[in-house]
């Protein structure tokens, strides 16, 4: 395990200070907003309302299963509320800070939903936001979302074999089982909790702690060249642990210099984990997570190089230019730029690994500097 | 960022103290130039002149020493890193911080400075660059390279590492703090990232060599003193005919520039130990508490050489047994802890500066190697460098005479 990032501890703690989503029934407080959700409509009784405890009262009219959300304008989750039936109604409360929110009705609790633009009003109003950003945090976390979404099916593979104990068969599942997580990690470190249980290495647990996770079943299958009866419980546990992780992406805080800091944050992964061979020690799959890294990083680089590029455009010449020649470099450990059949990291010498290290920090230096472009104006 | 300029700080407080300096410079003084904000540094040896400090200049306690190699294949890029590199260390050498300093940002940005030397006296730092041969089969550079600059051949018991050998350039970043040294070396190679990486490095402790007479004359790992006999810093006439490029020997962009040798050489610091007084000071040509040499009582008084064994170092080393062959010297003792075997991994990282590598470390260096000195120590890491000229004012920078091709 990592140690937990003081970044995200105080990201946390702001967001816990910030909002604090509760489900309890309103107590007639100073804001009622009362939500009729059909099928193909989103009424909300108001529009704007007074900033502070504030009570949705909900009535689903329709005829599926629905669910309602307050939304910030990057799509983070405040309070929500799952599963109304048709015909019955709910009732979901939160302390809601001033500035401009969505609600949203999801029937057959599907997609994006029917939004309806709403203001909390009042004193501390929110600060500025440029909208291209809160699009681009709005898509990041979509895309957080999606992987976490793509990896269960994967994991549940890789958890099947085990159980079954099929060497050879959990074994290929292994590595393809990480890429999601491995794309997205910072924001799965955000919660602290899942890092852990998930993703620990040996050498990361301290006196106590249990080892649980993918690298725990990477050793049996590698090193014991066994399947246990403790390892079929731990391929269960991964599984539930990754579906905490999903359910939990949409409340991430997420942030444009999150995102900056967190794409750096995955070459940092690369740096320190992946270049030295010890993330995967028995597998020896690094490539498959460095791979999976940078993925990650171009994608939050991606999303941000509109506002990066204006505010320093040899920023992002630079890191165009290191990104291209990070994955220029990569493609030569596979036959086929489309797979993630990389060469195996024991058999890629020091020389190679030094070129690596040193393709990591050409691009890593610049992308420190990423959060910076994104909030100067 | 490759577009990192001097920092408006920087521009707005440090125009005006640029040219002071420069001017200092000029007269070659040991300069504490600087008035105005922060702590008043006592300690600043100029960074402008004709030469590049920290060859000719008072030698400091202690080195970083690091060599890289070039990974972009962009000149325009090559030649900017050039030019952060000369901006950054105008500031560190002033006891300033990179850019925008190391505190005091955006929170959400890692700070220009790495911050550890934030407080500390400018302690003398020098930062001296060098170009190494490679470098010139590069950005179109061949017809550059000077004669002069050869690769060295091989000599008697050599045994080197090529990864401690060789590199396209290097910075020798010598100060009284060890401290502000590393932050010099360490604040470069990230303004680097993406266009050199450290090939290798050195940190160095305890001068082998001064250029400074009036000064005690340092000892080495082997407890001897060494240097007595180097070039001084004052000493123009040895200077010029020695050390620095004159415009007859050219190239013309080398002119008042030098060219560096740098050896790591290992000592087999537990079987010296062992030897007998007698035999040491036999060995060197010294003797180990005065320094005088053999025959002589003080360390001072002229050597005579044929009162020396015909294999004592500093009979094989002088001068008079070199056709004249000169060299100054401003080695550092180094320890990188102990090896596999339990014997210190120490010695002497060797630096010597001259006109040209021909006349000058080779003819000294192939006349060694009947010296019984090698029993007791090994050649592990070679590089040789061209070292430009002085960076003369505010708008000059680092290696421009090579890439403009305008002295």
């Amino acid at each position: 395990m990592r140690p937990v990032r003081l970044s995200a501890v105080a990201a946390i703690a702001a967001a816990l200070t910030a909002v604090t989503g509760c489900t309890e029934k309103g107590d007639g407080g100073d804001g009622v907003v009362n939500v009729t959700a059909t099928d193909d409509k989103c009424e909300v009784s108001t529009k704007e309302f007074p900033a502070g405890h504030v009570e949705l009262a909900i009535e689903n009219k329709g005829s599926k299963v629905t669910e309602v959300y307050i939304l910030f304008p990057d799509d983070r989750v405040v309070t929500e509320r799952e599963n109304i039936g048709p015909g019955t109604k709910q009732r979901v409360t939160a302390e809601v800070k001033a500035g401009d929110y969505q609600i949203a009705c999801k029937p057959g609790m599907k997609g994006d939903g029917i939004r309806q633009n709403v203001k909390a009003t009042g004193d501390g109003a929110a600060a500025k936001r440029d909208p291209r950003l809160d699009k681009a945090v709005a898509a990041y976390r979509q895309y957080a979302q999606q992987q976490a979404d793509e990896t269960l099916p994967l994991a549940e593979t890789f958890a099947k074999a085990v159980k079954d104990g099929d060497i050879e068969a959990a074994k290929k599942a292994y590595a393809p089982s990480r890429i999601g997580w491995e794309r997205t990690e910072p924001v799965a470190e955000s919660f602290g909790d899942i890092d852990p249980k998930v993703d620990v290495r040996e050498d990361g647990l301290e006196d106590g702690q249990k080892w649980t996770g993918w690298h725990r079943l990477e050793k049996s299958l590698w090193q014991d060249k066994k399947i246990t009866a403790e390892d079929k419980t731990l391929a269960d546990q991964l599984i539930t642990d990754l579906k905490d992780w999903q359910n939990r992406v949409g409340k991430a805080e997420i942030t444009p210099t999150s995102m900056a800091n967190g794409a750096k944050e995955l070459l940092d992964e690369v740096a320190t984990g992946k270049v030295t061979g010890e993330e995967e020690r028995y597998s020896h799959t690094d490539l498959v997570d460095f791979k999976a890294n940078v993925e990650g990083a171009e994608k939050s680089y991606a999303l941000l190089k509109t506002v990066a590029k204006e505010n320093d455009p040899a920023l992002t010449t630079e890191l165009d230019k290191q990104f291209a020649a990070l994955d220029t470099l990569l493609d030569k450990y596979r036959e086929d730029t489309t797979s993630y059949d990389f060469t195996s990291y024991d058999k890629v010498g020091d020389a190679d690994r030094k070129e690596l290290s040193d393709a990591v920090n050409a691009l890593a230096e610049p992308l420190s500097k990423l959060a910076a472009a994104v909030v100067v104006k | 960022m490759s577009s990192e300029s001097p920092s408006r700080r920087a521009l707005i407080g440090w125009g005006g103290a640029g040219l002071a300096l420069g001017a200092a410079a000029a007269g070659g003084a040991v300069a504490v130039a600087r008035t105005g904000d922060d702590a008043a540094p006592t300690t600043a040896i100029p960074f402008h002149g004709a030469h590049q400090a920290g060859i000719a200049t008072p030698v400091q306690d202690r080195l970083h020493f690091a060599s890289f190699d070039v990974k972009t294949e962009d000149r325009a890029a090559f030649v900017q890193m050039l030019k952060d590199w000369t901006a950054a260390a105008r500031r560190m050498t002033t006891g300033h911080p990179v850019g925008e300093g190391g505190f005091g940002g955006l929170p959400e940005a890692p700070p220009d400075d790495t911050g550890e030397a934030l407080g500390l006296q400018p302690s003398r730092l020098t930062l001296t660059i060098g170009f190494g041969p490679s470098l010139f089969e590069k950005f179109g550079l061949a017809d550059a390279r000077p004669e002069a600059l050869v690769e060295l051949p091989k000599f008697a018991g050599d045994n080197l590492d090529k990864n401690r050998s060789g590199g396209d350039l290097c910075i020798q970043a010598c100060a009284d703090d060890p401290q502000v040294a590393v932050h010099a070396i360490r604040n470069l190679a990230r303004i680097g990232f993406g266009k050199v990486v450290i090939r290798w490095s050195q940190l160095g402790f305890g001068k082998t060599s001064s250029t400074t007479p009036e000064a005690q004359t340092p000892r080495n790992l082997m407890g001897f003193k060494d240097g007595t006999r180097n070039i001084a810093g004052t000493e123009t006439d040895r200077l010029k005919k020695f050390v620095w490029v004159s415009e007859k020997e050219g190239p013309d962009w080398m002119v008042s520039g030098s060219y560096l040798v740098a050896r790591r050489i290992r000592m087999h610091i537990e079987t010296w130990d062992r030897t007998s007084l007698q035999e040491q000071e036999d060995i060197i040509g010294r003797d180990k508490g005065e320094g005088a040499p053999v025959g002589k009582a003080k360390e001072r008084d002229e050597p005579f050489l044929k009162a020396m064994l015909p294999t004592a170092h500093v009979r094989l080393a002088h001068p008079d047994s070199n056709d004249g062959a000169t060299i100054l010297r401003r080695g550092y003792s180094f320890t990188d802890g102990t090896d596999g075997l339990g014997r210190l991994d120490a010695g002497l990282f060797f630096l010597a500066y001259q006109k040209d590598v021909r006349t000058g470390f080779v003819p000294v260096q192939r006349n060694l190697a009947t010296d019984t000195l090698n029993e007791y120590i090994q050649h592990v890491g070679s590089a040789v460098y061209a070292v430009p000229p002085g960076v003369r004012d505010k708008d000059d920078w680092w290696g421009r005479t090579l890439f403009t091709g305008e002295a």
